[in-house]
């Protein structure tokens, strides 16, 4: 008699990109050959490498990249801590907030009206923009754990491909990350 | 009117108002808002770009010399554009009019790298899963994930074409992802034999393998030829830099328009004259800027940029296959421009080669080891540049004080200029395949091809936050679609 066929079930992982650059989402592409390897281990949920746009079930890691300068940001992160068994704070802007945060040393007020007034190829009269369909900006750019508890910190801008791998890899088998200090970059 | 989100495989009729949020498999954050009239019909398609970082103001304050590696992070697809413009444009602040050959070929080769890297990105991990599995392919199987599954080959040269773009920006500038070579009127390194000689031994495969990729392409193109031609296209002006003979040009050279009719719009434009040439417009009505070109105005002004701008703009491509394959590109357009929105994946692969072709001739060059690699002069108040992004034409502007620091700086990105063509894409894709259609979401994706043909970057356009609309008004007693237009 023919065994019946086993279903394996893989672990499960989901990203985001909040207000950063998409370089960890880049970096994490920057494994090469790896992704082969990746892909056998999970299954990829909720990410903007594919087209799954909101969760339906609960997931074992969430990757989360940028920090949050809008309600959008702050409504997808929460969604993410909901849904996500452990969470990883990815990349600069995720834990400091990174280069979007220097616009807090300056206010948001100015920001626009630097881009939207007084730029210097404008035509005519500016306009702050401020359409129903787009979200409220905050005062200021959050780092994510101080919207949601966060459970692992990948620190670096970006994390390194192999960084990014140990990382990932150690947690989605049941395993405690422990990067070789050479993997670490604080930038 | 308040509005209905619209749940898929509903038919009833009423106002409703389609969201796709977020749009996927594009870099950043965008999301498109349709609105249905009663009958169903589309009335409005936007596509938004919904954050905003503000990096011109923030950057101001900033040493000008430590602008290249903060405005890289505008990017992390692209942050070799964002490092080599602001370095450009610092050349000249520092006073530096021509940086030594090694410094200017060091530069060459990391940017034909990364616009190799950024090409494959969009064309195999965003883009190929709609091509090869599907518009309206699952969900679960319509992702690189399913394209490796489905076609291994692709796969491989999905993971090892990035990953050759990638190392050769390690190479020049010390890691992949938001390196460091470009200090004002130079570079801070040279090639090691060690990493040339390693690059050496694997660009043959890797121009193979674009080849291989363009004639899967091909055959995409010949067996879908109505849909390609017709998706999301009209004719529009094209706006790219080209090299002093009409070459392809994508580190340096003058800016050239072209008209629909393939007609000279402007030629020979440098950087410092292009408030001459282009104008950024806020609508009182959008709080969206529009750039166009100024002679022609805000209806007739607006253009397209990036591959297939890049293509119908130059008179040549300077390296033999890919210069082979932009003439069989150019048969298609039947004398005349080719205006297709899909063709930009076609000419993505052909840059492609171009680009592999152009590092393997770096690679041979022993000026990659020479050893004079900065300049100094005489300090100037201002700088502007202009470099070919992997996604088109970006436009660097910033004035510095006495003390060095910044006091200006303006920002015009790829994506941002193609703004309007993108809101067109959506627009027309949204009339011809949604209208009396129940929706689905496949049929949703749809839209969503038609924005990732132009391979948008929307962290980098952030900074030009806004809605878009192109109001689009259809009316017929039938249902049926008769006329679109700009409403002002």
């Amino acid at each position: 008699m023919t065994p019946a066929p086993v279903t394996i079930v893989k672990p499960t992982l989901a990203t985001c990109a909040l207000t950063g650059c998409f370089g960890c989402h880049m970096s994490l592409l920057d494994i090469d050959e790896r992704i082969l390897e990746l892909i056998d281990l999970v299954d990829l949920d909720v990410s903007p490498f594919d087209d799954k746009k909101s969760f339906d079930r609960l997931v074992d890691v969430g990757f989360i990249e940028g920090g949050c300068s809008n309600e959008y940001n702050v409504r997808e992160l929460k969604e993410f801590r909901k849904h996500c068994r452990i969470l990883v704070s990815v990349g600069a802007c995720a834990i400091t907030g990174g280069v979007p945060a220097m616009r807090n040393t300056v206010g948001l007020r100015e920001c626009l009206e630097a881009v939207y007034l007084n730029g210097v190829s404008l035509e005519g009269e500016g306009v702050i923009p401020n359409g129903e369909d787009l979200p409220l900006l905050l005062d200021r750019v959050y780092p994510s754990h101080e919207i949601v508890k966060i459970d692992y910190f990948l620190p670096g801008c970006p994390p390194s491909g192999d960084a990014l791998w140990e990382g990932l890899k150690a947690l989605l088998t049941g395993n405690e990350p422990a990067l070789p200090y050479l993997l670490c970059k604080y930038e | 009117m308040s509005d209905i989100q619209v749940t898929l495989g509903q038919t009833s009729l009423g106002p409703r108002k389609i969201v796709i949020d977020p749009v996927t498999r594009v870099e950043g954050h965008g999301k498109v808002t349709i609105r249905l009239n009663e009958a169903g019909e589309v009335e409005q398609a936007r596509f938004h770009i919904v954050e905003f970082r503000g990096f011109e103001r923030f950057i101001q304050g900033r040493m000008y010399w430590e602008v290249p590696v903060i405005v890289q992070r505008l990017c992390g697809i692209c942050p070799v554009s964002h490092h080599l413009c602001a370095a450009k444009a610092m050349d000249i602040v520092a006073g530096v009019d021509r940086v030594t050959p090694t410094a200017d070929k060091m530069r060459r080769l990391m940017h034909y790298g990364q616009v190799l890297q950024s090409n494959a990105l969009n064309f195999f991990h965003l883009a190929s899963p709609d091509l090869l599995l599907g518009f309206e392919a699952p969900v679960a199987q319509r992702n690189i994930i399913g394209v490796i599954e489905a076609f291994p080959e692709v796969g491989k040269w999905a993971i090892f074409i990035r990953k050759f773009g990638q190392q050769v920006i390690a190479a020049t500038g010390g890691r992949r992802i938001h390196p460091r070579l470009c200090v004002p009127g130079g570079v801070n390194q040279n090639l090691s034999v060690e990493s040339r000689d390693t690059l050496r031994g694997d660009v043959d495969q890797i121009i193979e393998w674009c080849c291989e990729a363009l004639e899967l392409h091909k055959r995409f193109v010949h067996s879908h030829e109505a849909l390609h031609e017709a998706f999301a296209s009209f004719p529009s002006n094209y706006m790219s830099l080209v090299g002093a003979d009409g070459a392809m040009e994508l580190y340096d050279g003058t800016l050239r328009a072209v008209a629909a009719d393939g007609a000279m719009i402007f030629e020979g434009v440098r950087p410092d004259q292009y408030r001459d040439y282009m104008v950024e417009e806020v609508r009182p009505w959008t709080y969206m800027k529009f750039p166009h070109i100024r002679s022609l105005g805000r209806e007739d002004g607006w253009y397209r940029v990036g591959p297939l701008a890049q293509i119908n703009c130059c008179a040549f491509i300077g390296t033999p296959i890919a210069e082979a394959a932009r003439k069989e590109f150019m048969a298609a357009g039947r004398g005349g421009l080719v205006h297709a929105t899909l063709a930009y994946h076609w000419a993505r692969v052909i840059s492609m080669i171009h680009c592999a072709e152009t590092v393997k001739q770096l690679l041979f060059d022993d000026d990659l080891q020479g050893t004079d690699l900065v300049v100094t002069g005489d300090r100037r108040p201002e700088g502007v540049a202009i470099i070919e992004a992997p996604r088109g034409t970006l436009l660097h502007h910033y004035q510095v004080d006495e003390h060095d620091q910044v006091t200006m700086a303006n920002l015009i990105v790829s994506t941002t200029n193609n703004n309007e063509a993108m809101n067109r894409s959506v627009t027309k894709v949204a009339i011809d395949d949604l209208t009396g259609h129940e929706i689905t979401e496949g049929l949703l994706n749809h839209i969503e091809v038609a924005i990732r043909a132009y391979d948008p970057c929307l962290s980098c356009a952030t900074h030009a936050l806004g809605d878009m609309p192109l109001i689009v008004t259809l009316e017929d007693a039938e249902g049926a679609v008769i006329a679109t237009r700009v409403k002002e």
